[in-house]
Parts: C-alpha cells; structure tokens; sequence
C-alpha cells in the first residue's frame, strides 16, 4: 500500500514538472519577449499614421522618432509631429518607467514652451487616432499581470496566446489578449476588451523585418475599433538601430531643438 | 502700395508658393537640410463698444505673415533657424509692423549648446501670468495678455548636466514696448514719444544685459531658478505735457523662482520673483493648479480646471494689473483628427472686482487650414485699474490661417 503511494506521488510530481516546462506561465512569455528583444540600444524611425472614418474618409499625419534603450528602467522616447503642417515643430519626450508613472513633456514650438503632461492620461487618443497614449507607449512586462491561455495561430503562425490585465487604475482596458509568435516571441495581433469586458479594438501587426539579425519590428500596424468602425494605419519606414544615441539626446534642449 | 492692396497680396502668399518649398532635402554628402515653412493669416476683430479716443475704428482686418527657415548640417549638430513675422492692419499705422523673431545659429557639442543670434526664450510654468519670463520684451500690438514676445538678440550657452541644466545669456540692443497707434484700439489715451525715450543705462539700448538660469527636472518635479541684470523690460511713463508721454526704462536685478509639481492629474504650479530698481525693490507671485479629467466619459476630451491667484506688490503700476486677481480657467481638448481646443478664463480682482475674460478656439480645416475664434471682454472696470484705459475695447475676432 505504501509503495502504491510513493509511487503515486512520484508519477504526479513527474507529470506536474513536465507540464510546468512544457506550458510557459503567461508572464514567462512575456519575460521572454522581452529578453529577446534586449540590447537593442537606439534606433530611429519615420512613421506615417492614416486615420479612416466609418465613411472611409482619409487623413494622414506624418511623426519621426527617436528611442533609446535604458537598462534597468523603461525606454526612452522622442516623437516629432511633421504634419498637419500647423503642429509641425511640435515634439514630445517620454521616459517610461517600469514602475510608477512615465514622465512626459511637450514642446511646443511657436510659444517655445516646454509642458509637462500628466502620464495618467493613458487611455485617451493619440492625434485623433485609433490608438490610445497606453497602445504606443513603451510596453514594459511589469505594466500588467499575466494570464496563459492557449497555442493558436494568428497571422498564419503559431503563437501563444496570453491574456495580460493592466497594472495601472488610469487604463481604459479590463484586458488585452496577445499572440505572441512561438518562434520568435514577436506579437501578432492584440486584441483590446474595456472596462466593460467588450471587445473594443484589434491591433494587427504585419511586415515584419529582422534588424542586425535579431531584432523584429513591424512595417504595417493596424488598429480597428469595433466600437466606432474607425481604422489607424501605422506605416514605419526608414527604422535604423545603431545611431549612438544618449541620455544627451533625451534633454530638455534636446526636446526644444528636436527637428 | 496702400494697406489694402498689400493684404490683398499677402492673403495670395500660400497660393503663390509652390508646395515643394516646405520639403526637407538633403543635398548628397554636404547633409545639407533646408526647409522652408510658416503660416499666413487673416484676421476680422470687432469691438461691440463705442470707441473712448478718437480715430479708433469698430472693426478692423489685419492679416499676418510668418515665415520659417530652417537650415541644418553637420548631422544636425549645426543649424541656422528664421522666423520672421508681418502683422498688417487696415488702420492702425503702428500695428503694422514687421520682427524678426528669431534669426540664430545653433551648434551642439556633446551636452551643451551655443546659439548666437535673436532668439526666443520662455520661462515659467503658470497660466494667467509669466513672472519669471524676462528674456524677451512682449509684442503688446499682438496681445495685451503678454504671451507674443519681439525676438532678442544674444549669446546664449547652455549645458545640460546631471544636476540640471544652466543656462547664461548676453543680451544687447534692447527693445522697446510698442502700443497701438492713433487709429489702434487696446491702447492708452495719450501719445507716446518713443524717441524721447529714456534708459537709466548710460548704454541706452546697447546695454549688455546679463542672465543665468538653473533648471531641473527630476521625478515629480520641474525646476528653475534665474538671476536676470539688465535693462527691465516693462517701461515707466514720463511726461512734460500731459499730452505727450516718453517711455523711461530702468536697470534692474530680478531673481525667478518657478516650480511645478505633478501628482496624477494635478499640477501644482508657482512663480515668484523679486525685482530690485533704485527706485523700488517689488515682489509678485503667481500659485494655483491645473487639474485635468483625461478622456472624459470615454469620449477622448480632455477638461482641464485652473486655478490660481496672482499677487504683485507693484499694484496698478503692473502693466497687466494682475496685482490680487484670481483666475480662473478652464481648457478643452476634444482629441479629434480636427485637433478642436478651447480656453477659456475669467479674471477677477479680490479688492474691485474688475473682470476681465477671454475665449479662444482653433479646429483644423483639411490638412493645412486653421479657424480659429477668439473673444476678449471687460467688464466692471475699477477707474484704479490700468484696464481702466481701455475698457471699452472688449472684442471678438475670427481668423483663418493657411500653413505651408
């Protein structure tokens, strides 16, 4: 009888440590993401963003940016409107922050004034768009708690499915479900449910291309509200890492003189 | 040309220029990056009232011309900017009239900079009142409220470090307020003589005013203290007619204090400074808060609330009487892909209860059109109160604005 039960819990001990290897928490997912995705240092890139109403009117803005990579903490941010031709000049500058609120700052060029922002404006709009403050800052793993759901394919390509569940009161999300690509960790799609728990936007990522053999950037995001029929199209191009960026470069001046 | 003809003109400028001038070039190996942008604008304002002084007219067109360029190499490390500025008016000879608001070179070496040339500087982090901003003299034909600013020229240094960033400026060729002329509303009723003005400098205009600031931003917290000795850049009036009135300027030591705070949605702001003369040492401050209701409803507006309290020992010889008034405001951002924003604000004094309020408004008109709406009032004037002059220029303006 004993033995019966050594036995037993052994064979239980085995089949919980094989299924504990074999099915990533959702939060290692995550962990791994962004471990593959490290080192990635400063890039820049040119952004072209194209609004389309219910009507399928058009209107498009162009933005340029910077980033830079800190270690131990969220990433560094410059963004610079180009158009509509009346915001051009206009730059804003974020430090994100694992923990806590990021830090944002405004710059705007016909008063040269420089505006600290509230970073606790997370869930309104970016420029009109689809896409919310939260959507387009940097997603830092410690911002949400995970969930594992699934393998599923999104995209044509087998990925993970992992529910995440934003950290901060200030969201407009109750959740968000993420394909991660099993191969690569890169996201696939996103899908945005409120605080209601109804599905309110899919973001779709597509054209990736690997830069300096290991980091994965999508060309084209779509963002689609289910709510409003409203579409953003990200279009990047010109992305170029190794540019030798610096705390210099994320300076108050710096975000006066950003052109 | 008569005034009428020139608008004419001038309202033709964004259809003249062909569209490519705006675009950034590079020019092979040289990196050279040029381009050429800006804005131009039409404007109707009416004043509802009866005017106080004679020649003033109940409405008038002016319209407004500012070109930009912009020319960088060197990777960006040097570069040269322009922005010039026309303002026409259909009467008022003296609000006509043309700056260069910025003409400088600007090079960047590792984490300081050096701009020579005529520049714009801002300080400050309040709404109703910018105490501590005193690099640049204020356009007054543009806005009584102070905000537009003639450019300056200087040598300016500034190094971004760990602690903060400092920041010293040599300034020269001072520049003098200018108000609206005889045919001009928002103006005093007496003639001013700028030749026959004054300057305690022996210098005159070419006194070389000195400045320093130290700013931070860290954490929670935005920064600045300044240290400014030089020719004050607001005038005190002199006559010996009682008709004719010459402007005299002062030399002054003035030291800046602005901090502002952010916790959530609040910021907390505050501005002092105190300002030594040979005749008289004064001390003013601006203190209050913004808290905003970020994405109202869901709806993406942004509603923003104001509030502070400005107090300056000077009294009614503030140019803007802000001496103990309270404003208070409010600023939407609807977030739409029209851009549409409001301000809004009263002003009230705590001992007279003189009201000032304003509105303005902008929306987006396809991709390269500004509306914009703007709408000053008085009301309740106390004769003590420098707005007592023209308290009866309260007016509406509608503008649309073509940027290339």
């Amino acid at each position: 009888m004993k033995t019966i039960v050594k036995i037993t819990t052994i064979i239980l001990l085995v089949l919980t440590v094989t299924a504990f290897t074999q099915t990533n928490t959702g939060l290692d997912i995550a962990l791994e993401a962004e471990k593959v995705d490290n080192g990635w240092g400063s890039l820049s890139n040119k952004l072209t963003m194209t609004l389309t109403n219910r009507n399928g009117q058009e209107t498009t803005r162009q933005i340029h940016g910077y980033f830079l990579e800190v270690e131990g903490d969220g990433d560094k941010a410059m963004t610079i409107f180009d158009t509509p031709k009346d915001v051009k000049g206009t730059a804003s500058m974020t430090f994100t922050h694992k923990i806590g609120d990021d830090d944002q700052w405004l710059y705007l060029p016909s008063i040269k004034r420089v505006k600290r922002i509230s970073s606790s404006n997370k869930s309104g709009p970016f420029m009109g768009s689809e896409f919310a403050f939260e959507d387009i800052s940097s997603q830092e793993v410690e911002k949400y708690t995970y969930k594992y759901i699934a393998e599923e394919k999104a995209n044509g390509e087998d990925c993970y499915k992992v529910g995440r569940y934003p950290v901060s009161k200030n969201s407009g999300y109750k959740r968000n479900i993420v394909w991660f690509n099993k191969s690569n960790y890169r996201i696939e799609k996103i899908e945005f449910y409120d605080r209601k728990d109804e599905l309110l936007k899919t973001l779709t990522y597509s054209n990736y291309q690997q830069y300096l053999s290991k980091y994965w950037r999508a060309s084209t995001m779509k963002m689609v509200n289910h709510q409003n029929g409203k579409e953003t199209l990200l279009d990047f191009s010109e992305i170029t890492f190794g540019i030798g960026l610096t705390d210099d470069d994320f300076s108050q001046n710096a975000l006066k003189r950003a052109r | 040309m008569s005034n009428g003809r020139f608008l004419v003109w001038l309202v033709l400028v964004p259809l003249i220029f062909p569209y490519k001038t705006c675009a950034a070039q590079t020019f092979g190996d040289t990196q050279l990056r040029f381009e050429f942008s800006g804005n131009v604008r039409g404007d109707y304002r009416y004043f509802p009232d009866d005017a106080l002084y004679p020649g003033q007219h109940q409405a008038y067109f002016s319209a407004l011309f500012q070109p930009e360029i912009y020319l960088e190499w060197n990777r960006g490390k040097q570069f040269m900017q322009f922005t010039g500025f026309v303002r026409l008016d259909q009467y008022d000879s003296e609000r006509t009239h043309a700056d260069i608001r910025e003409l400088y070179w600007l090079t960047i070496f590792k984490n300081w900079e050096l701009s020579v040339g005529v520049k714009k500087i801002f300080w400050g982090v309040t709404e109703s009142n910018h105490l501590v901003d005193i690099i640049n003299q204020a356009d007054v034909l543009e806005g009584i409220d102070l905000e537009q600013k003639l450019g300056q020229l200087m040598i300016h240094v500034s190094w971004s470090l760990k602690w903060g960033a400092i920041d010293l400026f040599a300034m020269t060729y001072f520049r003098q307020m200018k108000f609206p002329g005889r045919e001009g509303r928002l103006r005093p009723p007496f003639e001013l003589d700028y030749a026959n003005t004054t300057y305690e400098s022996e210098l005159e205009e070419y006194n070389p005013d000195l400045a320093i600031r130290w700013s931070h931003s860290f954490s929670a917290f935005d920064i600045g203290i300044s240290h400014f000795y030089g020719t004050s850049r607001l005038p005190l009036f002199q006559t010996t007619n009682g008709i004719t009135f010459s402007p005299h300027y002062e030399l002054i030591n003035q030291t800046g204090i602005d901090i502002q705070v952010i916790s959530g949605s609040m910021l907390w702001k505050a501005e002092i400074i105190y300002r030594q003369s040979k005749r008289k040492t004064i001390t003013a401050f601006t203190v209050g808060g913004e808290y905003t209701f970020n994405n109202l409803f869901y709806s993406g507006i942004d509603l923003g609330l104001i509030l502070e309290y400005n107090f300056d020992d000077r009294g009614i010889e503030s140019i803007n009487s802000l001496d103990d008034d309270f404003f208070f405001g409010t600023r939407i951002a609807v977030n739409d892909r029209q851009s549409t924003d409001l301000l809004g604000g009263i002003i009230i004094d705590r001992e007279n209860q003189t009201l000032r309020y304003f509105v303005e408004a902008n929306r987006r008109l396809g991709d390269s059109w500004k509306i914009s709406i703007e709408a000053v009032g008085f009301s309740n004037i106390d004769p003590s109160e420098f707005l007592y002059l023209i308290r009866n220029d309260s007016y509406a303006q509608i503008s649309l604005a073509k940027y290339f």
